[in-house]
């Protein structure tokens, strides 16, 4: 019943999530010699994920999946300029890339709440 | 939960930055030691960062892939500094001591750097946990 009260933004926020990993691996190896940033493409991965069935748990003991393949979405990101060693990481890209993902993040968070307190108020039948 | 594996990412970061200080402490530290021959002359150390791409590569018990680690610490090979001081008690037969290969310059800028890259991924955590403990305020009645 309460299937459709959060509509895509449950999904979204397990993606944006994700997005936030990805996007703090390539902060944490900022330093790191030859290491390839990435980025997950969020709206190709979403209409994906919206597009598809995710598998349908038909038992209780079946384990539901992600809908999503971390790895096969991943793109790498192309740096404005090369580095000497090898590493496409340019920090104060992925800090705004990590600041904005993590506005989004309550973006999403606050589609669920309107959700919740939409339910919440249906039940107190106010 | 990705959330998570954030901190555990960032928290690699912060202990290879942390090395990594270390590291640069220890060159200042012997920046002026002398020795007798230049084999014995102390050699800046340089940690060499990995990226933990599988669970293969990831240390005993962390679960981070993703995250970084210390592969190695080399020795700079430049060569030490020769200075003609027979007066000194560590001088060689030739009245030679042999300062180490540490430029005090460039290793403050390293530390510079390193700080920088600590308190990045510092504020990386602070927003995760941030976001976390939105995220459970969804409960709130």
């Amino acid at each position: 019943m309460f299937d459709s009260v959060f509509g895509i933004h449950e999904r979204a926020l397990e993606l944006r999530s994700q997005r936030m990993e990805i996007l703090s691996r390539n902060i944490a190896n900022a330093d790191t010699p030859n290491f390839k940033a990435r980025d997950l493409d969020f709206s190709k991965v979403l209409s994906e994920t919206k597009d598809s069935q995710a598998i349908q748990a038909t038992h209780a003991g079946h384990i539901g999946g992600s809908g999503l393949s971390r790895t096969a979405d991943m793109v790498y990101t192309i740096p404005f300029n090369s580095s000497v060693d090898g590493n496409t990481v340019e920090l104060s890209v992925e800090q705004a890339k990590y600041g904005r993902a993590a506005a989004e993040y309550q973006t999403t968070l606050r589609f669920l709440e309107g959700g919740m307190s939409a339910v919440r108020k249906a039940l107190r039948g106010e | 939960m990705s959330i998570n594996n954030i901190f555990g990412i960032a928290g690699s970061a912060l202990n290879a930055q942390m090395v990594r200080m270390n590291a640069t402490a220890s060159n200042l530290a012997n920046a002026d030691t002398v020795a007798s021959s230049a084999e014995e002359a102390f050699r800046a150390k340089r940690p060499v960062f990995q990226a933990l791409l599988s669970e293969q590569q990831t240390n005993q018990g962390s679960q981070y892939v993703g995250g970084v680690k210390v592969a190695a610490l080399l020795e700079d090979q430049t060569a030490p500094g020769q200075i003609y001081d027979p007066s000194n008690p560590k001088a060689d037969a030739n009245g030679i001591i042999y300062l180490s290969n540490v430029n005090e310059v460039s290793e403050m800028v390293d530390m510079m750097a390193s700080a920088r890259s600590y308190q990045n991924n510092v504020e990386v955590i602070n927003t995760a946990r941030e976001l976390m403990m939105r995220t459970l305020d969804l409960t709130k009645v």
